[in-house]
């Protein structure tokens, strides 16, 4: 049996990675993707498979504000800012995604967690 | 050598079979208590409740004492931040107690909130209560100071006693503020 595998550098941890449109994307711990652009379509599906979110229309214009919105201000939009500039209210939010729209919503769209907590 | 291959958290993954969802991780909860009432005080609750909420985790809000000011109609929108024995504020206490020391600072902390997008306490409440966190007020320090369901903000959910915390507080994480 083999040795399990070392590091190649000392100290550096290798980043988790998924397979995506036939190329290996990073994550982090959690599962999100740490770079905005490897996102498609069918990371969303999957990853709302995974998590028990049945994927309707309104959960595709969350999902597309929230992309947008990151392009705008360079993180994943907080609950708050779904409901001021995205027209969400907060009880739709979080009907659409019961565990938790801050995090569930920026990983579905494949962003970072939001950094604030509003 | 292969890379390390994750699989999502236990507390947002609920395990499947085929694509179809079988278990659910047991769901995390947080109770908070609010006795103060100082506008940077008010604010370590309120979004500690916003963020537990935002993780999916579910949040109950127990106000007393000073804390009551948070969820009292009358007073929510006019919280104030004390200079005057506070050693955070980085003045002295006899410059602290000048008038309109106090109205500057509270203006100004609620100019820095703002232009962070955090809303005001009113506001907060409302975002939490819609959010699905339950807000109570405490008996024992509503009958001191002589406070009625009505002198509340409607997303409060009603006046109990501290046991009746303890009850909704079952396995929840108590943070005391």
């Amino acid at each position: 049996m083999e040795p399990p595998p070392q590091t190649t550098d000392a100290g550096v941890r290798r980043m988790p990675y998924i397979e995506l449109a036939g190329k290996r994307v990073e994550t982090d711990q959690e599962g999100f993707l740490l770079n905005a652009d490897d996102w498609n379509v069918e990371f969303a599906q999957s990853t709302a498979k995974e998590l028990g979110v049945p994927l309707s229309q309104r959960h595709w214009e969350v999902i597309n504000f929230c992309r947008t919105d990151f392009k705008a201000s360079g993180q994943a939009p907080g609950p708050r800012r779904l409901t001021k500039y995205g027209g969400f209210p907060t009880k739709e939010l979080y009907e659409l995604f019961p565990g938790g729209p801050g995090k569930l919503a920026a990983k579905l769209s494949g962003l970072r967690k939001p950094g604030i907590c509003v | 050598m292969d890379p390390v291959v994750t699989t999502p958290s236990p507390q947002a993954a609920p395990k499947t079979f085929n694509g179809e969802v079988v278990e659910r991780p047991p769901r995390r909860k947080v109770a908070l208590i609010c006795s103060k009432g100082s506008l940077d005080m008010a604010y370590p609750g309120l979004i500690l409740a916003n963020a537990a909420r935002m993780s999916g985790i579910d949040a109950v809000i127990f106000f007393t004492f000073w804390g009551l000011d948070i969820i009292t109609e009358k007073k929510m929108d006019n919280l104030g931040l004390s200079t005057v024995g506070n050693p955070s504020m980085g003045m002295p206490t006899i410059l602290g107690s000048l008038p309109g020391m106090q109205t500057m600072a509270t203006s100004m902390m609620k100019k820095n909130m703002a232009k962070l997008d955090i809303p005001p306490v009113r506001e907060m409440i409302e975002t939490l209560a819609d959010s699905g966190a339950e807000l109570y007020a405490c008996k024992m320090a509503a009958d001191m100071m002589k406070l009625e369901k009505k002198d509340f903000a409607p997303q409060v959910r009603d006046i109990i006693t501290a046991m009746d915390f303890f009850d909704k507080s079952k396995g929840a994480s108590i943070i005391f503020i």
